[in-house]
């Protein structure tokens, strides 16, 4: 057998030496990793698509609350796509307020707001948002609470007076909405909920059900972004359709709190439809970044914030337990998603278990052995 | 696309090392004449494939040439007389069925055949299962899940009976009870191609979702039979064997004609070639020739990849040859091939890469560990067993190359793994911390440059 490599003929000489000697560029092509080709999706789509699913909302919270829900919807976003870029600009980081993240972050702050709010407020809640929410923490991905919630939550402890009697029908919105005003007996200073925790539980089940409708279609008072049921329904439906959000969230959260308000005496329905309830189950508890990555990880964060939202709501002082019930579970998202994972394919349950003591102890024994 | 025969060019260059296994030694002189179907390289290992001459003609030169999988390899070059004059101890048979497994196995070995499917695993030891695990079922690979790639779809359209007996002659060197074929559902024709070409042994055709990586062969076993294969094991531990429709043709036509395995159905797809065709190729042919034959490029320079888009290899230089696992030759224009990645890894947690991943890993975190050098933190993630079949990366809406740093990390964590080893047997303890952690910041850097 011929082991020995034979003399190389001119020509062959040539072909041998191709792959060592640097071709004409032409010759050469682009190498890289698999795979070569990628789906379409990017971060920028999938804020703008967040952005489309909120907007029928935003445009009717504006038009009820008029150009003081405009200006704080405005200054809010002004504060963190201006914070976002300053931010990267002083830690010399690539600026990426065009990946939409930070208007998205804006847009949420401030329909959780109320409408007549001081302009320089929601300027104060979308820097804290993006400061002590995102920027802290590293950016994009790498924050552990959501940042709209966390300026807004910043505002709520701030200037909790401001934040809680804002919400004085507009004059404009009177006229507009008559058909709504007439199901009220009289111009509420606060949330239906708020005006409701003071009255006796059993008269909780009776008045509630008069606010039905108005909540559902349209109503006046409350948050920017809560002026209608129907409206954030239609943004989740959207967010649905084009596969950005996982149902569980959502439905779980909603559905924990009705059984868990109707086996407390309130009428579930209204339950559903007063308070944020419905506004942070679809747009900030399905926010990527904050919560688990599984799907049983999101079953159990939606129940978490559905059974803290309603302790808050039946058995403290505050108003409204949505907030603080999904930045809560936001802080225990780590937590959810190092005990909860998928189980790989080939692998058993219980495998995980016996390998952990296993390499738990390994060490030990070896570091004892040593001594 | 209808399989068309391939460029017959002056010259083919056939590497040495085209299966899994032991690489082949020529067998053949500079000079010496060989037929097509002669056997030119051999090994004397088990694992190993012989290779053969695809054209007749005289052995011009045995020199390193590019090979496919990027680097190179010992190849002997054939210059062609262009007669394609067969080689005379080729040994044809009516109805190989009659033949015993042992004598399967060996004639399948002589032949040359290895896993078509883009493994290239020699098909004689697939062929022969251990003692202790029989074979229930043969499960044959009817799903080309890759984009782009038709080969085996017009294979099962063109030579469904070759594939069914290829199937029987596998089903029996294995005493295997069942023999089953599964076929994406939306390839209908294929589906009743093989429905009709089975029905005399009672074929059982299975539709399977579209859905990559349906022919991954894990995820195949699991959506036919609901049964996992266990980590770090093979189909033989639930009773299953899989195997490529291309590799039972070529079983079929290999053992009735006796001419081993010289050429193989490819295809030729893309945006950046003027002709898309499926061929059946002359194994050494160059992928620059194939290109040629097939109009040239068209567009922007772009990416030659060998396999598909998704798990295929992009080639520096188009002079590699076609070997016996080339599935396809796919070349993508500049404009389209990805080519944006970010320059950090950035990840939003949508969770799409979990989703999506066939093996139930974590993606994002193996790449977030792996961009980080954490390579200790992968191991219980059961970064072993990702197959890179990319679906993560290609849904990644920030675009992270995360089946690079999959790879970069399953790299780091091997090394890692070898170190502790040794420092563990040179001090009988594991070394100071402050060491191993100067050890996986020049991993590290190194991953980055």
């Amino acid at each position: 057998m011929p082991d020995v490599e034979p003399e190389p003929a001119p020509e062959e000489a040539a072909e041998e030496k191709k792959p060592k000697k640097a071709p004409p560029p032409e010759e050469l092509f682009v190498i890289g990793a698999s795979p070569h080709i990628r789906a379409h999706e990017t971060t920028a789509g999938i804020m703008g698509w967040v952005i489309i699913a909120v907007m029928p909302l935003t445009i009717y919270g504006i038009y009820i609350g008029g150009w003081a829900a405009f200006v704080v919807v405005a200054m809010s976003i002004i504060g963190t796509v201006g914070t976002e870029a300053i931010v990267q600009r002083i830690r010399h980081m690539p600026i990426t307020v065009f990946d939409l993240s930070a208007v998205v972050t804006g847009l949420l702050l401030g329909l959780t707001l109320p409408p007549r709010l001081p302009f320089w407020m929601p300027l104060i809640g979308g820097i804290v948002a993006m400061l002590l929410g995102k920027h802290v923490f590293g950016g994009l991905g790498h924050n552990i609470f959501n940042p709209a919630l966390v300026g807004r939550a910043v505002l709520f402890v701030s200037w909790a007076k401001y934040m809680t009697t804002s919400y004085l029908v507009h004059p404009q919105a009177a006229v507009v909405n008559t058909a709504t005003i007439k199901a009220i007996d009289t111009i509420t200073k606060a949330t239906p909920l708020t005006a409701l925790s003071q009255v006796r539980k059993h008269e909780l089940a009776i008045s509630g059900t008069k606010y039905l409708k108005p909540l559902f279609f349209g109503n006046p008072w409350g948050q920017i972004g809560e002026v209608s049921a129907l409206l954030i329904l239609v943004g989740l439906v959207i967010l649905l359709i084009r596969g950005l959000v996982d149902w569980r969230i959502p439905v779980v959260y909603v559905g924990t709190v009705m059984v868990l308000s109707w086996i407390l005496g309130m009428n579930p329905i209204f339950a559903m439809l007063s308070g944020g309830l419905l506004f942070g189950a679809c747009f900030m508890a399905t926010d990527y970044v904050t919560n688990p990555m599984t799907a049983w990880g999101k079953v159990v964060f939606a129940l978490g914030c559905g059974i803290v939202t309603t302790i808050i709501r039946f058995y403290s002082s505050l108003p409204e337990g949505v907030m603080f019930a999904i930045l809560l579970m936001n802080g225990l998202t780590p937590l959810i998603d190092r005990y909860l994972r998928p189980r790989p394919y080939g692998h058993k349950r219980h495998e995980k278990k016996t390998e952990k003591e296993a390499n738990g102890k390994a060490p030990e024994a070896e570091a004892g052995a040593a001594a | 696309m209808k399989i068309f025969p391939g460029p017959a060019e002056e010259s083919v260059v056939i590497p040495l090392e085209q299966s899994v296994g032991a690489t082949c030694e020529p067998i053949v002189e500079v000079g010496e004449r060989v037929l097509r179907g002669q056997k030119i390289g051999d090994s004397s290992e088990y694992v190993s494939a012989p290779i053969h001459s695809s054209v007749s003609g005289e052995v011009e030169a045995i020199l390193k040439y590019p090979h496919p999988k990027g680097s190179g390899s010992r190849a002997i070059k054939v210059k062609s007389d262009k007669q394609d004059t067969p080689f005379e101890g080729l040994i044809a048979m009516d109805d190989p069925l009659t033949l015993s497994p042992e004598e399967i196995r060996a004639r399948v070995r002589e032949a040359g055949i290895v896993g078509l499917g883009g493994g290239a695993f020699p098909t004689h030891v697939k062929l022969n299962p251990p003692a202790d695990e029989p074979v229930s079922t043969v499960i044959l690979n009817g799903s080309e899940c890759e984009p782009h790639l038709s080969g085996d779809y017009r294979l099962m359209i063109e030579k469904p009976l070759d594939i069914i007996k290829g199937g029987l002659i596998i089903q029996k060197a294995v005493g295997a009870e069942k023999l089953m074929v599964g076929v994406e559902h939306n390839r209908d024709d294929a589906i009743d191609a093989l429905r009709e070409a089975g029905k005399p042994w009672d074929i059982q055709v299975v539709p399977l979702p579209c859905r990559y990586p349906t022919g991954a062969e894990k995820t195949l076993i699991k959506t036919i039979t609901g049964k996992e294969v266990p980590c770090g094991g093979l189909p033989l531990d639930v009773g299953m064997m899989v195997n490529n429709v291309g590799t039972a043709a070529q079983i079929h036509e290999s053992l009735s004609t006796g001419m081993p395995m010289v050429d193989r159905v490819l295809t030729v797809d893309g945006d950046g070639v003027a002709g898309r065709a499926n061929l059946r190729v002359k194994l050494g042919t160059r992928v620059r020739d194939v290109i040629e034959y097939c109009g040239g490029f068209v567009g922007e320079r772009g990416k030659v990849i060998i396999g598909g888009p998704m798990m295929g290899l992009a080639q520096y230089t188009i002079d590699v040859p076609v070997i016996k696992s080339t599935t396809g030759i796919i070349v993508l224009r500049g404009e389209t091939y990805f080519k944006n990645e970010p320059p950090h890894f950035t990840c939003i947690r949508c969770g799409r890469c979990v989703r999506r991943c066939p093996m139930n890993l974590i993606p994002y975190l193996m790449g977030a560990y792996s961009d980080a050098g954490m390579w200790e933190q992968l191991e219980p993630l059961k970064i072993e067993d990702c197959t890179e079949c990319g679906s993560c990366a290609y849904i990644c809406p920030t675009k992270n190359s995360l089946v690079q740093l999959i790879k970069v990390g399953k790299g780091g964590l091997a090394h890692r793994k070898s170190r502790m080893e040794s420092l563990a047997s040179a001090n009988g303890a594991p070394g100071p911390e402050e060491d191993t952690e100067d050890e996986e910041d020049t991993e590290e850097e190194q991953a980055n440059a």
